[in-house]
C-alpha cells in the first residue's frame, strides 16, 4: 500500500515540532538530518524562550510581547505570524513543560521567568544556562517516541541535495545523499519542509554550528523558492574569538559589572593588568555615559568595530577588545555567573576572574529567509490548518526555523528564536498536511529518476575537481570576505568589491581539488558543492545590503543613516519626523529576492501592517 | 606567564599523530601532522587546519581526516574521541593542556566508520529500549505541568545535560563493540524521567527496560564511566539508584504474581 509520506529536513527545534505534529495526526514522516538530530545547532542557544505568562503581576500580556517583537524589528516582520507566535507562547512553554523540560522553578515550584533584551517585563523561561539543549531534547524524545511507533523514520548522515519536481513545478520530494555510504536517492513525498537552520556558516567563523552552511536554503533559493529580507544578519556583540569559531559570551557580564576597553596606545604591548587605567580606553563609558556598557545590542557590537577596525585599536592590533571583570571579587562572579566564566576559562584556557577576556562581536543569527506565507484568520493569527502557513513560493515547499523569514524582521529580540522555531514547526506541520488534501496523488516515476540522475552527475562531476584551489580555504576566504564587508557596518563600496569578488570565487570554484575521491564518508565531496551553495547565498546577502539604502535594525549604513533627533522621544520632532516618514514610506518593506543566471533579482513588497501600524524605534 | 599573543613556553609548532583508517575493511595507520603553534587551539581547530592543507609532517599529500562535530562549545556530543590515550571531547581540548605530539584514536567501542568518526547508534537504541520520554496526551493546549520543587529541578536538570556522547561507554569495562549492554547514560535517564512527575506515572515501562538483556545486570560498578563525564553528571548516583528500584520492582512483581497468581506486563 502507497502510504503517505512527507519529508522534514532537519532536526532541530522547527523540524522535530514539524515531525512531531504530522506523526501525531498520523502521517508517516521521513526525518532528514545531516547530524543525529540530537545534536543539532539548537542545541546552542543559551538564554530562554519568551512567553507572556505574567507569573511576576507585572501585567504582561501577548499583545505586548507582539508590540515588543515588531518594534524590535524595525516593523519589517510578518505581522499575522508573529501576532499568532506570541497568542501561541504560553501554551508553547506549558507544552514545554509538560513534555519534561527541567524549566527553572519559583519556591513555588511554578515556572520561573528572567528579563530579556528589549522588554521591561520577565518573559522568559529558561532551563539553567542551557535552554535551547533541553527543548531540543525534550522535542527528540518525543520524536523517538514515534520513531519507536514506526512513524517516523530517520536518515541521520544524509544530506538533502534539492527538490523534486514534477511537471507543474510542484515539488513532489526531494534527492538526499548518505554522508557515509555516499549512496544518493530520492524520497518521494507529499510535502516537503526545510528546517535547516541559518547560514553562519557563510561568514566563516560565527556563533554557528559547523552544519549550519545555509546549503539546503541555497539550493532551495537556487530552485525557485524566493528568499527574503537576507540582507538582516544580527551581530552579537560579545563572543570569544576562537580559530574554529566565536563562542557566545552572555550580555550578563556586562550586566554584572564587566567594563569594556582597549589600550589608548596603538600597538600596546603590556599585557592588560599592568597597564594603568589612564592607558585605557573605556570607550562605551566615554561616549555613552548614561548607558555605559549596557548600551543597546546593535550600538556595542558597532562601537567595538569602530575601536578595531578604523581606529585599530583592537587588542595586539587585531579584532578584540576587553571585557574585564576583574575588578568584582571571584566570589561575586562565582555566585553570579559563573557558568559563563567556566566556558570562557574551559575554552580560552585563561581565568576570567585574573585575566581580562578578549571578546569581539560575532556573526549570530540570520533574520531574513525562504520568503513564507500565511493565511491571515480571525484576530490577524495565521488560520490553523491552513496550507498556505509557512508555505514557500514553490508548492508542496515549506519551511521553518531560522530557514524562514518571517518573524523578526530587520532585528531578532532574545529568546524570541526558540519560540520562532517552535511556533513555526507547529502551523507548519499541519499546513503540509491541509496542503496534500488538494493535491492529484501521483507523479510520474521519471522525475524521481530524473532528478536522482541529475546529482549523482553532479557528485561524479565535483568527484572530477582536481585543480588548484582547496575548497576549504575557499570556504574561510569567503567568510573573511563576508565579515569583512557585509556585517555589522556597511558601505556601498565595499559591497560592491565584495559582488566582484564573490563572481570571481564563483569562477574559481570549477578549480577546486576535490582533495578526496573515496566512496566512504567523503565529506570534502559534499563540501564542495555545499561551497557553490554558500558562494550563491553570499552573493545573495551582499546584492540585497547594497541595496537597501537606508539603516534598519542589524542594517547599517552610515551613509544612508537618517541624522539623530533633536528631542529624546523623536516624535516630539517634528523635522525628523518628516524624514523618517519619507525613509519609512520607501523602505519598509520586504526584500523579496529570486534567483536567475546573472545574479538575484530583487524586488520589495509593502509589509501588510493589521496589527501595529509602524513607529520610529527608541528606547529611550 | 603568557601573555595574549605567545605561545605556553614559546611553542613553535604543534604535532600531531592521527589514526587514519579509510573504512573497517581498511587496514589503519598513523599519520603524523605539523602546524604552527596558534594560541587557543583546540583539537578540532587543528583539524580544520589540516582540511585546509593535507599535507603529512614529511610532506606526503593525504585526505582531509573524517571526524564529527558540530557546535564546538561542548553541548552538542558529536566529537569525543581517544585522545593522548583518554576518552575527551575534542572541542574543548585545547592544545595548551594537552601533551605533545597530540595522539588521536576514534573510540573503540562503537563501529569505525572512517579515521575518527564512529557509529554511536547503540546509544539511541538504548534510549528506546528504556523509553526515555514522557507519555504526554498530545500537543494541545491542556495548560501548565505539574508543579516541582526547586530541589529537584536541580537534580533533574544536571541529568538533563547529558549530551549521549559515549565517553561514559568508552570508558567502561562491560561496555564492548560485541555486546549490547546499554551503558550508563541510558541507565542515568531512567532515573531523570522517574523523577518526573508524570514521567513516574510509567517509571515501571522504564525499569522493565533496564532488566532487559544487556540492562542494568551488567554493570559491574568499576566506576569509569562517572570520572570521564564531561557533564559531571553523577552517574554512579543514578546507577545504584536504579538497581534499588528495579530490585524493588522485582520484589514487587513477585509479589503480584503470588496474589494474582499470574504474570505482569513484561518489556513492552
Ligand atoms: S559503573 Fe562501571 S560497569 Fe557500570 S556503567 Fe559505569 S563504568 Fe560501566
Ligand atoms: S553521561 Fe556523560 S559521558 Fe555519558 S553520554 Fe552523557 S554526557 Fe556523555
Ligand atoms: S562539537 Fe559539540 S560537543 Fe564537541
Amino acid at each position: 500500500m502507497a502510504e503517505a509520506r512527507y519529508t522534514v529536513v532537519g532536526g532541530g527545534l522547527a523540524g522535530l515540532m514539524a515531525v512531531i505534529k504530522l506523526a501525531e495526526a498520523g502521517k508517516h514522516v521521513d526525518l532528514l538530518s545531516i547530524v543525529p538530530v540530537k545534536r543539532s545547532h539548537s542545541v546552542c542557544a543559551q538564554g530562554g524562550i519568551n512567553g507572556a505568562v505574567n507569573t511576576k503581576g507585572e501585567g504582561d500580556s501577548p499583545d505586548i510581547h507582539v508590540k515588543d517583537t515588531l518594534r524590535g524589528g524595525d516593523f519589517l516582520a510578518e505581522q499575522v505570524s508573529v501576532k499568532g507566535m506570541c497568542y501561541a507562547a504560553p501554551g508553547i512553554i506549558y507544552l514545554l513543560d509538560r513534555m519534561g523540560v527541567t524549566f527553572n522553578r519559583t519556591p513555588e515550584g511554578l515556572l520561573d521567568f528572567r528579563r530579556f533584551g528589549g522588554t521591561l517585563y520577565n518573559r522568559t523561561a529558561f532551563a539553567g544556562a542551557t535552554t535551547g539543549q533541553q527543548l531540543l531534547y525534550a522535542l527528540d524524545e518525543q520524536v523517538r517516541r514515534y520513531e519507536a511507533d514506526g512513524l517516523v523514520t530517520k536518515y541521520e548522515y544524509w544530506e538533502w541535495l534539492g527538490m523534486v519536481k514534477d511537471g507543474a513545478g510542484r515539488c513532489v520530494g526531494s534527492v538526499a545523499v548518505d554522508l557515509r555510504t555516499m549512496e544518493i536517492r530520492s524520497f518521494p513525498a507529499e510535502a516537503v519542509m526545510l528546517a535547516t537552520g541559518g547560514p553562519g556558516i557563510v561568514f566563516g567563523r560565527s556563533t554557528n554550528s559547523v552544519i549550519n552552511t545555509g546549503t539546503a536554503a541555497g539550493r532551495a533559493f537556487i530552485e525557485g523558492a524566493a528568499y527574503a529580507n537576507a540582507e538582516f544578519i544580527q551581530v552579537h556583540p560579545t563572543s570569544i574569538p576562537g580559530a574554529d569559531k566565536l563562542r557566545l559570551m552572555s550580555e550578563s557580564v556586562r550586566g554584572e559589572g564587566g567594563r569594556v576597553w582597549v589600550p589608548r596606545k596603538k600597538g600596546e604591548s603590556r599585557p592588560p593588568r599592568d597597564i594603568p587605567d589612564a592607558d585605557r580606553y573605556y570607550f562605551l563609558e566615554e561616549k555613552y555615559p548614561k548607558y555605559g556598557n549596557l548600551v543597546p545590542r546593535d550600538v556595542a557590537t558597532r562601537e567595538i568595530f569602530e575601536v578595531c577596525r578604523n581606529q585599530g585599536l583592537g587588542v595586539g592590533g587585531k579584532d578584540g577588545v576587553y571585557l574585564d571583570v576583574t575588578h568584582i571579587p571571584a566570589k561575586v562572579l562565582d555566585a553570579k555567573i559563573k557558568g559563563v566564566m567556566e566556558i570562557y576559562e574551559k575554552f580560552v584556557g585563561e581565568d576570567p576572574r585574573h585575566t581580562p577576556m578578549i571578546i569581539f562581536p560575532g556573526m549570530h543569527y540570520s533574520m531574513g529567509g525562504l520568503y513564507v506565507t500565511f493565511q491571515p484568520g480571525k484576530d490577524d493569527v495565521p488560520e490553523v490548518n491552513h496550507p498556505k502557513n509557512q508555505a514557500t513560493t514553490v508548492p508542496g515547499l515549506y519551511a521553518a526555523g531560522e530557514v524562514d523569514h518571517a518573524y523578526h524582521g530587520a532585528n531578532r529580540l532574545g529568546a524570541n528564536s526558540l519560540l520562532s522555531c517552535i511556533y513555526s514547526g507547529m502551523i507548519g506541520g499541519p499546513a503540509m498536511i491541509a496542503y496534500a488534501k488538494g493535491q492529484e496523488k501521483k507523479a510520474p516515476a521519471e522525475v524521481f529518476e530524473s532528478a536522482r540522475k541529475y546529482w549523482v552527475d553532479r557528485f561524479e562531476q565535483i568527484r572530477k575537481l582536481s585543480g588548484s584551489e582547496n575548497p576549504y580555504q575557499m570556504g574561510a576566504e569567503l567568510g573573511d570576505w563576508m565579515t569583512e564587508n557585509v556585517t555589522v557596518v556597511r558601505y556601498n563600496d565595499k559591497l560592491k568589491k565584495t559582488l566582484v569578488k564573490l563572481a570571481e570565487m564563483k569562477d574559481r570554484w570549477s578549480r577546486v581539488n576535490v582533495l578526496d575521491v573515496s566512496n566512504n564518508s567523503n565529506r570534502t565531496l559534499s563540501y564542495v558543492n555545499q561551497l557553490w551553495n554558500m558562494l550563491e547565498l553570499g552573493q545573495l546577502i551582499t546584492q540585497c545590503a547594497l541595496l537597501r539604502d537606508e539603516s534598519r535594525g542589524s542594517h547599517f549604513k552610515p551613509d544612508a543613516s537618517l541624522p539623530e533627533p533633536k528631542t529624546r522621544d523623536p516624535r516630539e520632532d517634528a523635522e525628523w519626523m518628516k524624514l523618517w516618514q519619507v525613509r519609512n514610506d520607501k523602505w519598509a518593506k520586504t526584500t523579496v529576492a529570486r534567483w536567475a543566471p546573472n545574479g538575484p533579482e530583487v524586488s520589495y513588497e509593502a509589509v501588510a501592517t493589521p496589527v501595529l501600524a509602524p513607529e520610529p524605534r527608541w528606547y529611550a | 606567564m603568557s601573555t595574549p599573543n605567545e605561545g605556553a613556553a614559546g611553542k613553535k609548532h604543534i604535532n600531531l599523530k592521527i589514526w587514519r583508517q579509510e573504512s573497517p575493511d581498511h587496514e589503519g595507520r598513523f599519520e603524523e601532522f605539523k602546524l604552527p603553534y596558534v594560541k587557543g587551539a583546540n583539537v578540532i581547530s587543528c583539524l580544520m587546519e589540516i582540511q585546509k592543507n593535507p599535507v603529512t609532517a614529511d610532506g606526503k599529500k593525504t585526505t582531509p581526516v573524517v571526524w564529527d562535530s558540530n557546535c564546538l562549545e561542548e553541548v552538542c556530543g558529536s566529537c569525543p574521541m581517544n585522545i593522548n590515550g583518554r576518552v575527551r571531547m575534542a572541542c574543548s581540548s585545547l592544545v595548551d593542556k594537552l601533551e605533545d605530539p597530540i595522539t588521536l584514536e576514534p573510540l573503540s567501542k562503537f563501529p569505525l566508520v572512517r579515521d575518527l568518526a564512529v557509529d554511536r547508534q547503540r546509544m539511541f537504541l538504548a534510549l528506546k529500549q528504556v523509553k526515555a520520554w514522557i507519555r504526554i496526551d498530545g500537543t494541545y493546549n491542556l495548560g501548565p505541568g505539574p508543579k516541582q520543587p526547586q530541589g529537584n529541578h536541580a537534580q533533574m536538570y544536571t541529568l538533563s545535560c547529558c549530551m549521549t556522547c559515549g565517553c561514559c561507554l568508552e570508558a567502561c569495562p562491560q561496555v564492548q563493540p560485541d555486546n549490547n549492554f546499554i551503558g550508563a547514560a541510558a541507565i542515568s535517564q531512567v532515573r531523570l524521567f522517574n523523577m518526573h512527575p508524570t514521567g513516574a506515572f510509567t517509571a515501571d515501562e522504564r525499569l522493565a527496560g533496564l532488566m532487559q538483556d544487556g540492562g542494568i545486570q551488567d554493570c559491574g560498578k568499576a566506576q569509569n564511566c562517572v570520572e570521564v563525564c564531561p557533564k559531571e553528571i553523577p552517574l554512579t548516583t543514578s546507577i545504584s539508584a536504579m538497581n534499588r528500584e528495579v530490585t524493588m520492582k522485582v520484589v514487587r512483581d513477585l509479589f503480584f504474581e503470588d496474589v494474582a497468581g499470574k504474570g505482569v506486563g513484561g518489556p513492552g
